[in-house]
């Protein structure tokens, strides 16, 4: 898939990427397992927010609400009914891309940064529901221990599992965007006023988009249960929906696996630097300025450029 | 095929067309001619939705479209390429014509090409990159696409050179040819006398002149007062 990006030498990148992610429980310990499964699941959510966000230029802002209530939904549906838990796992996505629906009909009819606003507004009374609501949803605390099928309930199957469903979920992704629709979408992102005068429905095209991306961030919110067995408020809050956006950034949001290498840094960050300080944010911050200031395109962004501009300059203009 | 009825109007509080009025006939170039803002943006917008009248009727092969959204418009029948000849830079010459909307199956991408044969050999290089001359052919082709009635084109032929403007004249009568209405906004009056059969003059959101190609040639107090010539 990054062959598409890169050419030969991406290809190369792609496949060592993904041998190493195959092969990695057998060498390393079960805590990188575990981070990996974290940084596959959090950067198929950024991901799936970068399809508004970056290509499809709506302001995404409050895109944790569709990861938690993906997760929300499998959650409770196997702690509270007596349904198999693929069901569940089957059921957390389309929950989401519900609520995307219902919350996009809501807050489409305005844009830009309004949008944005409405969006948080929407989103927080979603987060205020399952942190109120005790007897449903357990409120702040959550719920734990989430049995699981058999097959996923050691730490290697989970990881497996999620790899290969964050690979096809990054592929039908991948696919969207290749496609006309996704060329629709970037040009509405262009300029929505001259998409309308070609005959294209911006808002519903703009609405499909929304279901798109809460259906992929259900289906992150999913893998998280089966990753972590827990779910817990802090998911739909709005500060990781401003991480996730912040990851898009990092990784650079004109790119597609951007937001992935963005979601890794993020998570190895808050990993590694928060076992010497808790001021871990304040690190982040640091090296998102840095970034907004030195690499405007995000890390990927930059390296796409580097290795686009041999090509570029013999572009004649006719 | 189209005609506007009395239509006002306004950019915010800004009044800008008082009581125009355009009829177009099937198949036939109406020029809608007059200096740098003059209306003939504003008439076409309004046309096309962008910014609806506030007073007055626009009617569409018998039906009023007054108000309709501009991608509706399109879905009925009418292409339109606007003066700021703007293509999506990000997408590739390609990507610009497949993602219009195919209301029929009239134009396609091999018609287009064929019209524009320029545009066939760069079709993989990202609009972004095209010269004006090809980035106005894209427009054309683009609102082509959707196998349009009627062409509102809002002066294809500005800030483009001579050799260029030579070409594009051709292709728009090709256009003609092909049985498409056209209604073509002009301060360039040498190119448009060669193209329109009737002609409209606007001046201050006004029609000043409505007539033939012959009356309005004949007619110097008008071409001197509104157009400069």
């Amino acid at each position: 898939m990054k062959g598409n990006l890169l050419g030969r030498k991406g290809l190369l990148t792609g496949v060592i990427i993904i041998l190493f992610l195959f092969i990695l429980p057998f060498i390393f310990p079960r805590f990188y397992i575990y981070m990996t499964s974290i940084i596959l699941l959090t950067g198929l959510l950024a991901s799936s927010c970068n399809i508004a966000l970056g290509f499809g230029g709506i302001y995404q802002f409050h895109h944790a609400v569709f990861y938690g209530a993906g997760a929300y939904a499998a959650a409770l549906i196997i702690t509270k009914s007596s349904l198999s838990p693929w069901i569940a796992f089957a059921a957390g996505p389309i929950v989401s891309a519900i609520i995307g629906l219902i919350m996009g009909i809501i807050s489409i009819r305005l844009s830009k940064l309004y949008f944005g606003m409405l969006q948080v507004s929407l989103g927080s009374l979603v987060w205020v529901i399952v942190y109120r609501w005790y007897s449903f949803t357990g409120g702040d605390d959550g719920i734990h221990g989430i049995p699981l099928p058999e097959i996923l309930s050691s730490a290697n199957g989970a990881y497996y599992f999620t790899l290969f469903i964050t690979g096809l979920s990054m592929f039908v992704l991948y696919r969207i965007l290749k496609s006309p629709f996704g060329s629709v979408l970037q040009g509405i992102r262009d300029n929505p006023l001259r998409s309308g005068i070609i005959g294209v429905n911006v808002k519903r095209h703009q609405l499909m988009t929304l279901v798109i991306a809460s259906f992929f961030a259900g289906v992150a919110g999913t893998l998280f249960v089966v990753v972590d067995n827990t779910v817990f408020p802090d998911m739909l809050f709005w500060t990781l929906s401003m991480e996730i956006v912040i990851m898009c950034l990092l990784g650079g949001w004109f790119t597609f696996f951007g937001p992935m290498l963005g979601a890794a840094a993020l998570v190895a960050l808050r990993t590694f630097v928060s076992s010497f300080t808790v001021y871990w944010a304040l690190i982040l911050g640091i090296l998102f300025t840095l970034v907004i200031f030195f690499l405007p395109n995000g890390i990927l962004g930059y390296i796409e450029q580097k290795f686009k501009k041999g090509t570029e300059v013999s572009v004649d203009r006719g | 095929m189209l005609s506007v009825n009395g239509i006002d109007t306004y950019y915010g509080l800004s009044h800008i067309l008082f009581d125009v009025s355009i009829r177009v006939e099937k198949g036939e170039i109406v020029g809608l001619l007059g200096r740098n803002g003059a209306g003939k943006s504003t008439t076409m917008r309004s046309i096309m939705g962008l910014t609806p009248p506030k007073k007055g009727e626009i009617i569409f092969k018998g039906e009023v479209i007054t108000g309709k959204k501009p991608y509706i418009l399109f879905r009925k029948g009418i292409g339109y390429v606007p003066d700021d000849r703007r293509v999506f830079a990000d997408l590739t010459v390609d990507d610009n014509l497949e993602i219009v909307y195919r209301r029929e199956e009239t134009w396609n991408k091999e018609r287009v090409y064929s019209l524009f044969p320029a545009l066939y050999e760069i079709k993989n290089r990202k609009a972004g990159f095209l010269s004006g001359g090809e980035q106005q052919m894209l427009t054309i082709a683009r609102a082509l696409m959707g196998s349009p009635e009627l062409l509102l084109l809002d002066e294809p032929t500005e800030g483009l050179a001579p050799l260029i403007v030579k070409d594009l004249e051709e292709q728009i009568l090709k256009l003609k040819e092909a049985g498409i209405s056209i209604l073509l906004s002009e301060q360039n009056i040498k190119s448009a006398m060669k193209l329109v059969s009737r002609a409209y003059v606007i001046d201050n959101g006004r029609i000043k002149f409505e007539g033939t190609r012959a009356e309005l040639d004949e007619n110097e107090e008008i071409k001197r007062r509104y157009l400069m010539v």
